[in-house]
């Protein structure tokens, strides 16, 4: 474990509300350089390094950036902070703990793109990420960072903090907007895609917190440095947001495509409970679990796909054999009939038939039909619901149905205690 | 852009329609019958019920036919047993959760294909709201029938009446229509205009004449869905 931390670098180093901290290490050298460049070169240097979105949907950040870049202003850059998904707490640790680099970041998305305002989305459940961002927002009007003519460079950007009120749906990009726009957080229909039609109707680069932090090392280091970490097709520094039953839960930074088995047993130091791994949770409960046997699969965007899982947000979620599998997927069900958000029928009526069934599995009392009923309610949300949530929300049941052990015939998870 | 007509493949059939048509209006042309449950002709689509998705071969997906609009050379199939699968299910738990008595063509569908909606047991939890509303003189709110389809919502603000005396309360399966607060409609902006009447397709809306005339239960004897909520008929109850 050589690798040197990048996102992470000044995380408990500095203080997260000093300016001159984050300066003495570094903080505002990635913007001076950008405006050296100019921006085409920094959108150049995105898709040249391959930067994939980090919040879960891994799109090329620099195509985003490309296409607001060449189309008409006014237009927006917004850090999506809505930090929502069960298991994911790496952006708060971020904003936390080095706020500046979060303000540093979308200034250089603003000026690349040709944007003169930004917004920071933060989920209202992070009081502490909420005080420090805003608290470096201020601190960087005050140097003038922020502001008009910043650096005498020219360029204008205003930054606005806003707080989510604390619906999961807000964090879906374009439910993000509305919530900003100041309506009911429904997601839009897509197309049109934010680069054409985003935040009040205009060319909107959104990025999640981990995406944007690696912009600035990116720019002072170059594209051929990021694409020296991790594999070719999903490369870069990655945060891993390890959890559940291992000896050491937290933060990892590693680089993509570090394996199950490093961040279990090396990072994480090996499973308690039972001792015995019985399934991961990746991506979160809007993703998949997967069973021992992947302990070897590259934990990263391509590699993940082929085994149909997903990367998602970096969740690392374990279980071990002790764990109550049919209780675990009950609380899943049970989140998502919570956070629908009511928009298409899919998913507003699946997932309260899905936890009802899967309560009723919880509790050993299925009935005949059931389970075909659950696949067909899975296929039919993630085919026909508007928005990853509905897309998304029978991925993790289903999969432990069909890869953990369980035995239709028993209704037993073997793995799990026979239960 | 050139307006020149464009190919797309529809169930094997090479239609040419203008650039923009929709996959609904293009498989019309075709005299291909999509079903659509919140679509209406004249209000924004918003592609909610997903009824209407079909199969686009290369999108992740299935895709809403009332707002996907046709590429060239698209291949699109529209009543595939994928697309069949999809439309069953929500068929199958939106009549497991809401009264779909008065809405005959529901009914049609369920039917159709072959839906069952007591699969999902006798203890499905059904969306229930209490008594009917009964709030104002000219019409009453029965949200059991409700199936959000967004229609009376959409005529109350930018399609028809801009009042938006209509919004959304709760969320997921409990999501319901209500006004702000849920005050009662003469509290509200509403200016009994009628149009959420004539755009409600199951009878959740209706003139409270009509509704103190026939019992709950009776079919409609015209087809509310279909009319265009502008001109509708006149003010109920008056």
């Amino acid at each position: 474990m050589s690798y040197q931390p990048v996102l992470t670098a000044r995380v408990g180093k500095i203080n997260p509300t000093s300016l001159s901290d984050y300066e003495a290490t570094g903080g505002f050298q990635a913007l001076a350089r950008a405006v050296e460049l100019g921006p085409q070169a920094v959108v150049e240097m995105l898709r040249e390094a391959y930067l994939l979105g980090r919040g879960g949907a891994a799109f090329p950040a620099g195509i985003k950036w490309k296409a607001v870049r060449e189309a008409p202003p006014p237009k927006y850059v917004v850090a999506n902070a809505d930090e929502s998904e069960p298991g994911t707490f790496k952006d708060r640790i971020l904003m936390e703990s080095d706020p500046f680099a979060l303000v540093e970041a979308l200034i250089i998305a603003a000026f690349a793109v040709g944007a003169e305002r930004g917004y920071i989305y933060i989920r209202g459940e992070y009081p502490l990420a909420i005080a420090r961002v805003q608290h470096a927002v201020n601190a960087c009007y005050n140097v003038g960072y922020l502001g008009r003519d910043i650096l005498g460079s020219g360029l204008h950007c205003d930054l606005e903090v806003r707080k989510g009120a604390g619906a999961y749906i807000c964090g879906e990009e374009t439910a993000l907007f509305e919530s900003i726009e100041g309506k009911r957080g429904f997601p839009r229909l897509k197309p049109p895609f934010p680069t054409e039609y985003g935040l009040f109707g205009r060319p909107t680069v959104i990025n999640n917190v981990e995406t944007l932090l690696c912009v600035p090392p990116l720019i002072l280091r170059g594209p051929d440095w990021f694409k020296s970490i991790g594999p070719e097709k999903s490369p870069g520094p990655k945060l891993y947001c390890l959890s559940g039953r291992v000896r050491h839960p937290g933060l990892v930074e590693a680089p993509m495509g570090t394996t199950l088995r490093t961040l279990i047993y090396d990072y994480g130091g090996g499973v308690t409970g039972s001792g015995e791994l019985g399934g991961v949770l990746l991506g979160g409960a809007a993703g998949f679990f997967v069973g021992p046997e992947h302990l070897d699969v590259p934990l990263d965007f391509d590699g993940l796909r082929r085994i149909d899982a997903v990367l998602g947000s970096g969740v690392v979620m374990v279980f071990d054999t002790s764990v109550d599998m049919k209780v675990v997927l009950r609380r899943i069900a049970r989140f998502f009939r919570h956070e629908s958000c009511g928009k298409c029928y899919p998913c507003q009526l699946g997932t309260q038939r899905q936890y009802e069934i899967v309560a009723r599995l919880a509790m050993d009392r299925l009935r005949p039909g059931d389970l075909d009923a659950l696949r067909e309610i899975g296929q039919t949300m993630r085919d026909a619901s508007i928005c990853g949530l509905g897309q998304t929300a029978s991925g993790a049941i289903l999969s432990a149905l069909d890869r953990l052990g369980y035995d239709e015939m028993t209704g037993r998870f073997a793995r799990f205690n026979g239960r | 852009m050139s307006n020149a007509p464009i190919s797309v493949h529809l169930d094997d059939q090479i239609v040419r329609v203008p650039p923009g048509t929709t996959v609904l209006d293009a498989a019309r042309a075709a005299g291909i019958r999509i079903p659509t449950v919140c679509y209406h002709d004249h209000l924004t689509a918003n592609a909610v019920c997903r009824l209407c998705v079909v199969e686009w071969v290369g999108s992740r997906t299935l895709v809403p036919a009332c707002v996907a609009k046709v590429q060239p050379n698209a291949r699109i199939y529209t009543n595939s047993e994928r697309v069949r699968t999809a439309r069953r299910v929500i068929l199958e738990m939106l009549a497991s959760a809401v009264d779909l008595s008065e809405a005959p063509e529901l009914q049609a569908l369920l039917a159709e294909y072959g839906a069952h909606p007591r699969r999902f047991g006798p203890d499905a939890v059904r969306r229930e709201h209490g008594a009917v509303k009964v709030d104002n003189p000219f019409y009453v709110r029965d949200y059991d029938k409700c199936i959000l389809c967004w229609r009376c919502v959409q005529v109350c603000a930018e399609d028809v009446q801009y009042t938006f005396a209509l919004g959304f309360n709760g969320r997921g399966f409990d999501t319901s229509i209500a006004t702000f607060f849920d005050r009662p409609m003469p509290e509200t902006t509403c200016v009994f205009c009628g149009n959420c009447v004539g755009a409600c397709p199951t009878g959740a809306l209706k003139g409270k004449r009509e509704y103190e005339a026939a019992p709950v239960g009776t079919p409609p004897t015209h087809g509310a869905s279909n009319v265009v909520p502008a001109v509708v008929r006149s003010a109920p109850g008056r």
